[in-house]
């Protein structure tokens, strides 16, 4: 098998373990994002660990491995060089934690509740994604065409 | 109502944690991508480009709690809010803010930050303080939650 045929089996691979890292951590279920986020309630620091254990291994890895050229299964390192802080960031961080602080959910972990077909998950999931559209589209951006320059 | 409190899980939240980042490494070494669920879900919707890793990707993550309970450990523990126009607004705002800010949880929070990449320490920080003060809002100045 090429490298080129692999790359649709590795992202099947990652997908499955960052979404069972995400079922493991807790970060999949909204009550848990909620009481991470209710400091003046019933607090529940438990994500914090989360974050703090993906960081502790992806940084080392973030630094070594785009020394190594090209990544194993062809193409090459393409990792955004934006650094502006421009408006967009602000406008669109502030809407993404609005929306994140009534639902519970952020992208990844919506996605891991649709088999188990929750009212709020199906009505969540398809909004979501017409407002990545409807976001795209704010950017600029056309739905057909060369790739967006979002990651 | 608000959903019950939950347990405080260090361990197990720092074992998802290290799976989390070895996943995003996954993608950087074999793949050499950011592992951002918001941006590889957009291109994975957009046709033309390299789709076949993205879609395997979210496949993937849709899989998982089947694999979680195939391996024992029963259903996995989720409680959805259910308040339905809610989590319609919720799903707009997290979709439009993650596309529009170039990053979710995933893309700025756990790459971003591990890149050491400015923007990234400051989207987090922001969308973090917002959704603490979202909480805070409705669950101690409206009493209720969604």
């Amino acid at each position: 098998m090429s490298a080129a045929a692999l790359r649709p089996l590795a992202g099947l691979a990652a997908g499955l373990v960052f979404g069972l890292g995400l079922v493991i951590s807790g970060m999949a279920d909204p009550a848990k994002v909620l009481a991470f986020l209710d400091i003046a309630g019933a607090w529940d620091p438990s994500l914090a660990f989360v974050m703090g254990g993906a960081i502790a291994v992806a940084l080392p890895g973030f630094l070594l491995l785009p020394r190594r050229g090209a990544p194993a299964l062809g193409g090459r390192f393409e990792l955004p060089t934006a650094r502006a802080i421009d408006r967009n960031l602000l406008l669109g961080a502030a809407l993404f934690g609005l929306g994140w602080g009534i639902g519970g959910f952020c992208p990844g972990p919506a996605f891991t509740a649709l088999t188990l077909a929750a009212p709020g998950t199906l009505v969540f999931v398809p909004a979501m994604l017409a407002g990545m559209w409807l976001g795209h589209r704010l950017r600029g951006g056309r739905l057909a065409g060369p790739a967006a320059p979002a990651r | 109502m608000p959903l019950d409190p939950t347990p405080f899980t260090p361990w197990m939240s720092l074992l998802g944690g290290v799976l989390i980042g070895i996943a995003s490494l996954m993608v950087l070494g074999l793949l050499g991508r950011i592992a951002g669920i918001s941006g590889i879900t957009l291109a994975a919707m957009r046709p033309g480009g390299d789709r076949g890793w993205r879609i395997g990707f979210l496949l993937g993550l849709v899989a998982a709690p089947l694999a979680w309970a195939a391996l024992g450990n029963g259903a996995v523990a989720q409680s959805v809010p259910g308040n339905l126009p809610a989590m319609a607004l919720a799903g707009l705002l997290v979709g439009a803010g993650s596309i529009l800010g170039a990053g979710c949880t995933s893309g700025h929070g756990v790459c971003g930050l591990s890149r050491l990449s400015p923007r990234s320490m400051v989207a987090v920080p922001l969308f973090m303080a917002v959704a603490a003060a979202t909480v805070f809002a409705i669950r101690h100045l409206l009493g209720g939650g969604a």
